[in-house]
């Protein structure tokens, strides 16, 4: 059924009785084409655009536990492309532009909203380095302007704009056509749209092992039996190294947990996203009323969807730094999800040693805002044997090449990115 | 809170503590390449017990050895890392 004002008046007058549900789900066929590991936003996106786009129908994900259950349902939702190296700039702007029509292609409300990205600087270094971000932002075609302390407190009427915080605010640098969109209706709508287009989603079903003939992947063993395959993509976030190991693949990963919180709703006060530029801090408001909002990584590897109070308080502090207003503020909620920290801070989409095999990993703190361009360029990647023009520096050799894609210039250090 | 049992401190708050990187064997200056690269980039990176370097940096500062399990974050064992450092 296609969703328009047409089937909701229909539905209305039949007391909402007859809606179907929004995704198929089918026994497991015995082959597919390509099997995704990993019923996450960015394994049902690329299952979406393999349909889609490659014409490739015969395609199961294949999830654990539910569908959109990881980090897909635990991030902080905000949507941007304010990179520097050209090889992340190319990519994010690309998703970026198909988050801006991501609710008709699906034809599903991702409540995707534009309302703005802001990074704050405290310091003339900080300043300068903005500057730097935004004149290579504006050299790869991506909008970005530059804020003076007086316009961002017209913008953000809340924030302390004043000299009393230890670290006044001295400017910010705003990408307009970023912002923030509903988690929980990304994975849905690529669900529903993938699941339209034939796609297999088949929850509840771990995968245990990979089939494999001589250096080629022929199936994988699941919890509910073998499935056999012409290719495998891997797309399981923080447990990438462990579904890796399963072929026997060791991963330039480390998996760390990153938390985030929720306040009581409140009425509308912040209507863009915030980020602080002297400690590490962003917040937005939901649609609920609720401020969402989160800080570091807690700095050590964790698998457990579970952080410490240390970096609450730490983020907190800075949340209160920038907005007095909120001292009085109660949570609701606080949880962890796992993040797969690569290397450099960058993606790996790319192929692997082991043919037919192929990998979508890396995502550190920014995989949501990737999904539909990761979606895009795996689903090339798997269907062509070959990456695509986005994606093509994403591989999983550069970091025996030295082809290393380091926006920050942390190292090999995976929790400092 | 969680507390370290810091061998030359006591217990100490986790927070005093930095994470350094997964125990592996420090290459030979003269290896090759392909073996820095895998020593520099690629993680065992396992969910359950894992051999971890600290370093107790708001304390004594020394590089700890640690097994603690990445899941439930339980730490089975904690020494001072000397000698585990060396070349091999």
């Amino acid at each position: 059924m296609k969703y328009s004002v047409f089937s909701l008046l229909k539905q209305a007058f039949n007391g909402h009785q007859g809606w179907p549900m929004a995704w198929r789900n089918p026994e497991p066929k015995k082959h597919y084409d390509v099997i995704i590991v990993g019923g996450g936003g960015h394994g049902l996106a690329t299952a979406f655009y393999l349909a889609k786009n490659h014409g490739i129908k015969n395609v199961a994900v294949v999830e654990k536990g539910w569908i959109g259950g990881g980090n897909t349902g635990r991030n902080t939702t905000i949507v941007r492309s304010n990179y520097m190296p050209d090889e992340n700039a190319h990519f994010y702007e690309w998703s970026l532009k198909l988050w801006h029509q991501l609710s008709e292609e699906l034809n599903y409300n991702v409540m995707f909203s534009p309302r703005g990205v802001l990074n704050l600087a405290h310091s003339e270094g900080q300043r300068d380095a903005l500057f730097r971000r935004g004149n290579r932002m504006r050299l790869n075609g991506i909008d970005c302007e530059w804020l003076t302390r007086e316009e961002i407190e017209r913008a953000v009427p809340h924030l302390d704009c004043s000299d009393v915080p230890r670290f006044p605010i001295i400017g910010g640098l705003i990408q307009r056509r970023g912002g923030t969109a509903r988690h929980d209706a990304v994975a849905w709508g690529f669900a529903r749209a993938a699941s339209n287009l034939g796609v297999d989603i088949i929850q509840n079903c771990e995968v245990q092992g990979f089939v494999r003939e001589g250096n080629r992947i022929v199936g994988v063993e699941t919890s509910t039996g073998r499935l056999n395959a012409g290719r495998v993509g891997i797309a399981v976030a923080g447990n990438s190294g462990r579904v890796a190991a399963m072929a026997g693949l060791k991963l330039p990963i480390e998996t760390h947990v990153l938390q985030a919180f929720v306040s009581e709703p409140l009425k509308p006060i912040i209507d863009t996203v915030v980020t602080y530029g002297a400690g590490h801090f962003y917040v937005s408001q939901s649609d609920k009323g609720e401020l969402v909002m989160g800080g570091d990584l807690d700095f050590y590897p964790s698998y457990g969807q579970k952080g410490n109070l240390p970096i609450v308080e730490e983020a907190i502090t800075a949340g209160l730094q920038m907005f007095p207003i909120l001292s009085r503020v109660r949570m609701l909620r606080q949880w962890g999800g796992v993040m797969d920290m690569s290397m450099d801070g960058s993606p790996i989409i790319s192929k692997t040693p082991i043919d037919n095999l192929y990998l979508n990993a890396g995502w550190c703190y920014g995989g949501f805002k990737a999904t539909p361009g990761s979606g895009w360029v795996f689903a090339h990647t798997i269907a062509n044997d070959a990456p695509h023009a986005f994606n093509q520096g994403h591989t999983l050799e550069r970091f025996a090449n030295g082809k290393v894609i380091d926006d920050k210039g942390a190292g090999p250090t995976p929790q400092w990115h | 809170m969680q507390l370290f049992n810091c061998p030359f401190c006591g217990p100490r708050d986790q927070s005093e503590f930095t994470y350094v990187r997964e125990v592996a064997p420090v290459p030979a200056l003269d290896a090759s390449q392909a073996t820095w690269q895998a020593y520099v980039y690629d993680r065992d990176n396992p969910r359950g017990p894992h051999r971890e370097w600290w370093h107790h940096n708001h304390g004594c500062r020394q590089i700890l050895e640690l097994v603690r399990d990445t899941l439930t974050h339980e730490v089975s064992s904690i020494q001072a890392a000397r000698g585990t450092r060396a070349t091999k």
